[in-house]
């Protein structure tokens, strides 16, 4: 295809997609030029299709039949981002929001709203986005999406993710055009060093060196590879672009291709993401067909291919090296730098190697200059970052605000604040690399400078905020355990000093803590901080050391008082009965497998600490909240 | 441990060799072989790992190396039915454990293990990036979300049955 037949594409689909882009009074006058009525979005990114959104689907196409709708279009889409409320379906022009929708939901708003002359069923709309006084807000309104700014999750959620033509219509393969003929490879390079855009995998290395470098290494084949190994467990906006939007992850490497000079391509995907590996097949497929990958791009006579590698669930292989291991077949261990794969990457060649969502970043910038970009942000840490917020938050979802966002916003305005009226204790960052942020610097701007101060960092965007209910000790041991597992082994430092961390933390969680642990603790932390080979074993100890800074008395009430303040740690715990509340019902003692309660019918009832295996089936079934544990 | 007898059927292993044949040749062959045998044979029996390494013409070694290396990769037969419990952070705090407690109890094993009629097995994962439905639960592919460790019992038993 021609960069003109690229366009009339784009201009073609231009008002079907703008609609869902405007407010609702334009779109309701933009609607006629599309030839639909209205288009319904559903969401068919993993959580929502987890929770079936397929049948609601199938249930519409049904529904349309019956009713005779043939002017309404359908568009399965990726993940809007409020997984929480899955699944989700958007109707335009209106942008009526409906959550939580079932194939009978589906089938009502079919009859009632989607039939000519229908009404928004107020009832099924997510609570939101109804006022007071009856009113309905488009969902681009409610606080969730409203503090939002999207630059990488652009088209998720807006466009059909397997679609290349809306694809192209939201604007997907208009920046490869412009590269191709409109800037020199090194322009390009200059374009992206420019706009500070920094790497979203977790480091955050300037993305335009890592061009140059390669750029500059000398070899005679290079190649551009997409690190799609989100391993992080609690993020999952990698995959959410993947699944929304594939196209612009293809159309990224691409452009990096022609700056740096290589023609071939691999992105390196998790394996437990089915969706985003089957969307990504699809995509390549049909770039392949329509000129957009393979020879002579454009007309251009530039020639790129990307092949998909899956992984096979080792977290050390979102290493680059580690990683470049993998798609060379081997074991994925990663091995000492340099070399950087700058330099010697996949089969030794010059290899220039970012995360999805910073390849998502790469098209808005060409598009709209490095200066753009660079206006968005902090200081040194430029655009939006795209946050997987979950844990003990009500609104829990992909979130992508400008650089520098305090915490709060992204907690409680955009969050929802923290379920059952809960108090916020901590929110954990950069995953099992990372460490948490405690209440007290809950007003910090979120970007990679301010958040490697306090001890934690940004990582790839993980985001898991902890209540009053999270005991900071155990969630240390989780990590921990987490980093033991995953350890590679190829390195002493991590392969050992992860086992040992991990017992010690065992040990203070099953209450023979002893004072001298918490030295050993730092001790060993500071040997595998100083001496492992790759980033995994390195920052192991983060999680732990930044419990003991902010969280230090509850390590200590582990270790001194034998006591777990969260109620979490099961050695730690004793169960009571209140006698006050007891009603003497015997339903505890009857569900008790230990036989540990002891009691007359009608009076309160007792439980004997030594028998007691901790359980929790007398808590399960007391109706009267008269067992505690302390 | 009880030697897995190999089962192979000729029909699974022109599959095989129509994937080796497919990638003969290609950088990297292994790991995509690999998948491609788990998904034909469910597992990668010792018997299997020679074919590979054989028509790759890569040393057992270094096969048998890589397929332990992964956690994707088993050297078991899993059950007819596959239990996979996430337990990523988002589950973690939600309480994933205490999900993994109730089928490990309601099965009479531990995560890892196959029931010994082979209709179950129990692993857990990390993250399945179902993160909104946090604590979830994959059978067979089919994802159980927002779970309590009261309600295994009923989904357990729609997969007793069959």
């Amino acid at each position: 295809m021609t960069v003109e037949e690229l366009r009339r594409i784009s201009a073609e689909k231009a008002a079907l997609i703008n609609v869902r882009r405007i407010v609702r009074e334009q779109a309701e006058k933009l609607a006629p030029q599309t030839g639909y009525r209205k288009q319904v979005l559903v969401c068919g990114g993993t959580g929502c299709t987890s929770s079936h959104s397929h049948q609601v689907i199938e249930q519409l196409e049904k529904s349309f039949k019956e009713l005779g709708i043939d002017d309404v279009l359908i568009v399965k889409t990726g993940c809007f981002g409020l997984c929480a409320l899955g699944p989700i379906m958007i109707v335009y022009p209106e942008g009526a929001f409906y959550s939580q929708m079932t194939p009978e939901h589906a089938k009502t708003v079919a009859e009632k709203h989607l039939v000519k002359g229908g009404q928004i069923v107020k009832e099924l709309l997510y609570a939101e986005t109804v006022q007071p006084d009856g009113g309905v807000i488009p969902f681009s309104e409610i606080p969730f999406y409203k503090h939002q700014m999207r630059i990488a999750l652009r088209n998720c959620g807006v466009i059909a993710a397997e679609s290349i033509e809306e694809a192209i219509g939201a604007g997907d393969y208009s920046a490869l055009a412009r590269a191709l003929f409109e800037m020199t490879p090194d322009g390009v390079i200059d374009e992206i060093l420019k706009s500070g855009l920094r790497g979203r995998g977790g480091a955050g290395f300037p993305t335009g060196r890592k061009w140059l470098f390669t750029k500059q290494a000398a070899g005679d084949k290079k190649y551009v590879c997409c690190n799609a190994d989100e391993g992080d467990p609690g993020a999952f906006m990698d995959r959410s672009v993947l699944e929304g939007d594939p196209h612009c992850v293809l159309e990224a490497m691409t452009i990096a291709g022609y700056a740096i000079g290589a023609q071939e391509g691999y992105i390196y995907v998790r394996a437990e993401y089915p969706i985003a590996v089957e969307r990504l097949n699809i995509a390549i497929k049909q770039a392949r067909e329509y000129g957009l990958l393979g020879n002579n791009i454009l007309g251009s006579g530039f020639n790129f291919d990307i092949h998909i590698r899956l992984g096979a669930g080792a977290f050390v292989c979102g290493e680059e090296t580690a990683l470049i291991a993998s798609i060379e077949g081997h074991r994925g261990e990663p091995r000492p730098k340099p070399p950087f794969p700058a330099n010697s990457g996949i089969f030794q060649k010059p290899t220039v190697i970012n995360n999805v969502e910073t390849w998502a970043n790469v098209a808005p910038i060409i598009n709209n200059g490095y200066a753009w970009f660079s206006s968005i942000g902090t200081e040194r840490s430029k655009g939006t970052k795209v946050f997987a917020v979950g844990g003990k938050i009500n609104n829990v979802g992909l979130v992508e605000v400008p650089m520098g966002t305090p915490l709060k916003t992204i907690v409680y305005d955009i969050g929802g604040g923290i379920p059952h009226g809960k108090k916020f204790k901590a929110a954990q960052t950069g995953g099992p690399s990372g460490g948490c942020i405690p209440a007290k610097h809950i007003d910090i701007g979120m970007d990679f400078d301010n958040l490697t101060a306090i001890g934690s960092m940004m990582g790839s965007g993980g985001l898991i905020v902890m209540d009053e209910d999270t005991c900071m000790v155990d969630i240390a041991k989780f990590y921990l355990e987490f980093t033991a597992d995953e350890s590679c082994g190829k390195c002493t430092p991590c392969r050992i000093g992860t086992k040992r961390l991990l017992e010690i933390l065992d040990k203070i969680c099953s209450g023979k803590g002893e004072p001298e642990d918490l030295d050993k603790i730092k001790e060993v932390a500071e040997h595998m901080k100083s001496s492992s080979l790759c980033a995994l074993g390195q920052s192991a100890p983060n999680p732990i050391l930044s419990a003991m800074e902010h969280f230090g008395d509850e390590y200590e009430a582990h270790i001194y008082d034998k006591k777990c303040p969260a109620g979490v740690c099961k050695s730690l715990l004793n169960y009571h009965i209140e006698p006050d509340k007891c009603r003497g019902c015997t339903l505890c003692a009857r569900n008790c497998p230990a036989n540990a309660i002891s009691g007359a019918v009608k009076s309160a009832h007792e439980i004997d600490t030594t028998k007691c295996i901790k359980c929790g089936q007398c808590i399960a079934h007391c109706r009267f909240g008269a067992i505690v544990k302390k | 441990m009880a030697q897995n007898v190999f089962e192979g059927t000729e029909k699974q292993m022109s599959e095989l060799m129509a994937c080796i044949d497919e990638n003969r040749g290609e950088p990297g062959a292994l790991m995509p072989v690999l998948h491609a045998a788990q998904d034909i044979y469910g597992y990668l029996p010792a018997e299997v790992q020679t074919v590979i390494a054989e028509e790759l013409n890569v040393p057992l070694a270094e096969v048998y190396g890589v397929a332990t290396f992964y956690s994707q990769f088993s050297l078991n037969p899993k059950g007819k039915h596959k239990i996979s419990i996430c337990l990523g952070t988002a589950c973690y705090v939600k309480g994933s454990d205490k999900i993994l407690e109730a089928v490990e109890h309601e099965l009479r094993i531990k995560c890892g293990e196959c029931t010994p009629d082979k209709k179950f097995s129990i692993e857990s994962c990390r993250c399945v990036g179902a993160c909104g439905l946090a604590p979830v639960m994959i059978i067979d592919g089919e994802v159980y979300g927002k779970l309590s460790p009261d309600d295994v019992k009923g989904i357990l038993d729609k997969y007793v049955k069959d």
